[in-house]
């Protein structure tokens, strides 16, 4: 009875308070995440010599020495990354949830396992691995793929690592749309009703998944695309360590060049948290 | 009797077809762990243990950088927690719309890192940048001249802020959410005044997830590399510039082997400190839902 009648008496002042304090802290979050975005673009398109706005920094990108070589590599390896990250994780996923139990810590305990190992550590890593194959292992075929892995056009070894670092957010979100579809029932729906696995997966199991395979791509795509401590070690010329050489003789390109990528991810990152937000609210309402 | 050998001879095989399926659907998941993680990291332990590169990776130069990255990342989970844990509150007392702006936003942000982070941040407050300029010339302030530089740990707290405040918006909204209004009137209802109720059921339901949530943001930015090698490119103090300059032979050909010993210890830092973030959210995710 206490709360009822001391409330209309105390909850305005409290409350009062709350919002001044949140529009203080909205204010001060928007100021330090707004300026950096608006100063970056400034400095983009402010013309030095004649003052006023140019977009020559933008039209100049493509010309710009070695940027189409580099643009097409990431590209290409974002391709093959999403492409292969899905290959891996959805059969493995789909197998020890329905037929494979035993191995599902395994694979669980792996996909998770790149998250405690810091990018660097991991390079570290595979730069001693990639070091054997043409020493220890030189001549055998085990060497020889090391070897040709490092192809500087198109070096399948940032692949495969480019896949285990998506692992882990591919994971989730697979593992999210897994639980979210009630796989299990699904199949023995579909088994029940005479499907072959082949049928499960592709008609029944994959469209109910579209999200969260969308959303792992995504993910993964975005990963690639920005990609640098992997590939500066490597040294290997992606977009990323591309900007970081230029960006010592162009200061202005350097920053529109990142400008426009910064864009591109948060529109695909957009996407995805887009996708994510839809089967939450069918299950709310 | 002769008919009756081929039919369990065909079963067997289609059953052994069946049961090597999935096994054949796991295989190329086994295969690139083994390749891009495993070896790697075996040939990493293998590297670190040759020598006494252990002993050399405690030498005073890599300890000051290995202390250097804690205490960057001590502080900017600190701050990154008390800060996405005040927008949070903020935004989650606000209206609908503001919500889902910011907790898209922050998702786009949290994955947001590496070299176009620093550019943007160099184009803004660096040395030529569009704020420094604006302030020198409105108020006759020299940014490059006060104590504050982007080009030390300072400015690195600040740029990595900007991944990690949102990252902790992410991951305590929903604790922040399951926190009802009921609670607190069940409790002023026995009496209890605020202090009370913070100290008694909103610290204790909040506290781990909010640690939990300093501990993601600390590896965060121990593991931060890209941010700092385009923005300081070495000379700040840090572990994942040491790893760097080790590996690419700056400091000495025998070096490889520290590069190695830093890179396991590394890891086994951020794998206790996850662990630790697991096992608090194990216990957060039985309340919260």
């Amino acid at each position: 009875m206490t709360a009822v009648l001391t409330r209309p008496v105390e909850a305005p002042a409290v409350r009062g308070r709350r919002n001044a304090t949140s529009i203080v802290v909205l204010i001060v979050a928007g100021v330090y995440f707004l300026v950096p975005l608006a100063a970056a673009i400034w400095f983009t398109v402010q013309d030095k010599v004649h003052g006023g706005v140019t977009g020559e920094y933008y039209t100049s990108i493509p010309q710009a020495e070695g940027f189409a070589g580099a643009l097409r590599r990431s590209l290409t390896l974002a391709v093959l990354s999403v492409l292969g990250v899905l290959l891996v994780t959805v059969p493995a996923m789909l197998a020890v949830t329905l037929r494979l139990p035993r191995l599902r810590p395994l694979v669980e305990g792996l996909s998770l396992l790149p998250l405690v190992i810091p990018p660097i550590a991991l390079v570290a890593g595979v730069r001693d691995m990639l070091a054997l194959g043409p020493d220890q292992l030189a001549g055998t075929p085990l060497g020889d793929a090391l070897v040709s892995s490092q192809d500087p056009d198109l070096p399948i070894i940032l692949v495969v690592v480019y896949i285990v670092l998506a692992t882990p957010f591919a994971y989730r979100s697979l593992d999210a749309g897994i639980r979210a579809v009630d796989a299990r029932t699904l199949v023995d729906a579909a088994r029940g009703l005479g499907s072959s696995w082949f049928d499960v997966v592709w008609r029944v199991l994959l469209p109910n998944l579209r999200g969260a395979v969308l959303g792992a791509a995504f993910l993964t795509l975005g990963l690639v695309l920005g990609e640098y401590t992997i590939a500066g070690i490597l040294l290997f010329e992606t977009l990323p360590t591309w900007l970081v050489k230029i960006s010592g003789q162009n200061g202005q390109l350097s920053v529109s060049v990142s400008t426009a990528s910064l864009l591109f991810t948060w529109l695909l990152l957009l996407v995805v948290s887009l996708a994510d937000r839809r089967p939450t609210s069918r299950r709310d309402s | 009797m002769t008919t009756a050998v081929p039919t369990p001879r065909v079963r067997s095989l289609a059953d052994r077809a069946r049961r090597c399926g999935p096994w054949l659907a796991v295989a190329p998941f086994l295969i690139v762990m083994v390749i891009g993680l495993v070896l790697p990291v075996l040939a990493l332990a293998a590297g670190a243990f040759e020598g006494d590169a252990i002993k050399s990776s405690f030498s005073s130069g890599y300890r000051t950088a290995f202390w250097g990255s804690v205490k960057l990342s001590v502080v900017c989970a600190v701050l990154g927690a008390v800060a996405g844990v005040l927008v949070a509150r903020a935004v989650l007392s606000g209206g609908a719309l503001l919500r889902r702006l910011v907790l898209t936003a922050s998702g786009v942000l949290a994955n947001f890192g590496g070299v176009p982070l620093a550019f943007m941040f160099i184009a803004t407050i660096g040395n030529a940048g569009i704020v420094t300029s604006l302030l020198h010339d409105w108020t006759g302030f020299d940014l490059g001249d006060s104590p504050f530089s982007l080009y030390q740990f300072g400015g690195l707290a600040v740029v990595y802020l900007y991944f990690l405040v949102p990252l902790m918006v992410i991951v305590i909204a929903p604790a922040l959410d399951g926190v009802r209004a009921e609670w607190s009137e069940a409790a002023q209802n026995l009496g209890a005044t605020r202090a009370q109720y913070w100290r008694h059921v909103g610290g204790p339901l909040l506290a781990p997830p909010i640690a939990a949530g300093a501990l993601l943001l600390f590896c965060g930015s121990l593991s931060a590399f890209a941010t700092a090698q385009a923005m300081v490119g070495g000379t700040v103090p840090l572990v994942t510039l040491q790893i760097a300059n080790a590996l690419s032979g700056n400091v000495s050909p025998d070096n490889a082997g520290v590069g190695a010993a830093l890179a396991i210890e590394m890891i086994i830092l951020v794998a206790v400190v996850m662990a630790a973030y697991w096992t608090i959210e194990r216990r957060t995710a039985r309340w919260l839902r």
